[in-house]
């Protein structure tokens, strides 16, 4: 393999414009020397930190949902005192998101540069990659096949291995996934200590998600300006967003930050989300925002635009929702979902949710009892902010958010009529829910 | 040194007690669960608050400085 070490990065193409992390016009893996022609080799900085100023000066915020500062992270951990632990999350859970799965599939080297640089700038010996193991373990294999490409050719300094993730909502939450790490079940924590404190096997851990981690292997090469030559001044750089349509195909895009929704769907809003066939947009996945169509062909893709319709990016998952379909019966099945994937370990999550869901199954039916839409008020006020993760909340505004945008089709249903014409489900769910105990390891 | 009270969701089991020792800032809700004032303790409290605290069955009521609840990096 012609591998020069120190290869002039400069030198090649800077891929201007957008895509950048995935490869174009492809369905298969790039290997590792498709990599290397495209990228060259990775920009080690030897030394520790040098990278957090770049990243500082990018603006790259954490593209798995909270999109938190990335070098306040590794500030963080590599000052936290101790030899520090870095995680990378691609336990994509969202059941209408696949982007970080399309990532690791497509890019996988990108991704593992990005682990190296992050081990590297925060003074870590060890890492890890955790992916969930399902549709036969195809991606697990595909990633393993990747790494074993790297040792033989020394490019990786750190070893990384594989964790895999069990097939529930809350197991890409961070201190569910360092719990399982750390030989227990993938239930979420209480926290503190948080784990940038003390993390897999009590370190300092440092966690981004696989697509924050593959920017972080472009801004090495191509610095801070680059990045920010897509994106608004505030959020700059671009961001995988898994867009579910309403005629039902699903999408993989890489956009600038900032993109107006109507652009990005365009297909579901028409030209001002009145003439379209979508009548509500989700924004940020099952714990996100109902928008209607209308309001959200006017916002753009980034938080300084969503928070205006009380949403933000999340992991930038979008789904329009046809006006075929009824809100509320789709919201219920949701949170029908959500309430089974509690982890069960907070009273009021345990408690709220299933009957929130029931409260909702009840709202998507005819001639609902008037008691319940306050009913659901009542247990979304006394589920909110008291979980150990951010389960009840999540699922809180993903339920209040449909109260307010559907709340012309509950008119409907209080008179006992359905304004919707198919009956097929339209959000995306995983076939046979898991319930049992075991499922959590 | 303000302190505040904080409940871990995960070890609470609803047992109520400490709604029982100190029913001036906690309160049960409908399945049980404590409901907290999340106002600092007022000195006057402060004797009732600990008692509290040392009354849980399972150790999931505490009483925290308030500087440790500030803003931390979230993930």
């Amino acid at each position: 393999m012609p591998l020069r070490r120190g290869e002039d990065t400069a030198s090649r193409s800077r891929p201007d414009g957008l895509p950048r992390l995935l490869p174009t016009g492809t369905t298969v893996p790039e290997g590792l020397r498709e990599h290397l022609a495209r990228h060259g080799f990775v920009p080690y900085r030897d030394g520790r930190l040098q990278l957090a100023a770049d990243l500082r000066a990018a603006g790259l915020t954490g593209r798995g949902g909270a999109s938190f500062p990335v070098y306040r992270k590794l500030e963080a951990v590599a000052g936290a005192g101790g030899r520090p632990f870095v995680v990378a999350n691609g336990a994509e859970s969202e059941p209408a998101s696949s982007k970080d799965a399309s990532l690791l599939w497509l890019a996988p080297h990108l991704v593992l540069d990005g682990i190296q640089l992050a081990a590297e700038a925060v003074g870590a010996r060890e890492a890890c990659l955790y992916v969930h193991e399902t549709h036969g373990n195809q991606l697990a294999v595909a990633v393993q096949r990747a790494l074993s490409e790297r040792w033989p050719a020394r490019i990786d300094r750190v070893p990384v291995r594989l964790a895999g993730a069990p097939p529930r909502f809350l197991s890409g939450q961070e201190t569910a996934m360092v719990n399982l790490l750390n030989g227990g079940l993938a239930l979420p924590t209480f926290a503190p200590p948080r784990v940038f404190e003390r993390g897999v096997a009590g370190a300092p851990t440092l966690v981004q998600n696989v697509e924050t981690l593959a920017h972080i292997a472009l801004i090495a090469r191509y610095g801070a300006g680059w990045f920010r030559q897509v994106g608004t001044q505030a959020e700059p750089g671009s961001m995988l967003s898994t867009i579910n349509h309403a005629n039902g195909s699903v999408r993989i895009i890489e956009a600038a930050v900032g993109t107006p929704l109507r652009s990005l769907l365009a297909a579901d809003l028409g030209t001002d989300g009145t003439d379209g066939p979508a009548q509500a947009i989700l924004a940020g996945g099952y714990h996100g925002t109902w928008i209607p169509a209308p309001r959200a062909a006017g916002l753009t893709l980034d938080n300084a635009g969503l928070c205006s319709a009380g949403a933000s990016v999340g992991a930038g998952v979008l789904a329009a929702l046809p006006a075929s379909h009824c809100g509320l019966a789709e919201t219920a099945r949701v949170v029908r979902y959500l309430a089974l994937e509690s982890a069960g370990q907070c009273g009021p999550c345990l408690n709220g949710l299933p009957r929130i869901a029931a409260g909702l199954a009840a709202l998507a039916g005819p001639r609902p009892d008037r008691r319940v839409r306050a009913d659901i008020e009542r247990w979304a006020g006394l589920v909110l902010g008291r979980g150990a993760c951010n389960h009840p909340d999540g699922s809180v505004r993903f339920v209040r958010s449909a109260l307010t945008v559907f709340a012309a089709e509950l008119k409907h249903h209080e008179r006992g009529v359905c304004s919707a014409t198919a009956r097929q489900p339209f959000l995306p769910l995983p076939s046979g829910t898991a319930v049992t105990d075991e499922d959590w390891s | 040194m303000q302190k505040q009270l904080r409940v871990n969701p995960i070890e609470c089991s609803g047992r109520g007690a400490c709604a029982e020792l100190l029913p001036e800032m906690i309160s049960l809700d409908e399945w049980g669960y404590p409901l907290l004032d999340p106002r600092p303790v007022p000195p006057a409290l402060e004797r009732q608050a600990r008692r509290a605290v040392n009354g849980c069955p399972v150790l999931a009521l505490q009483l925290t400085r308030l500087p440790e609840v500030a803003a931390r990096p979230r993930s």
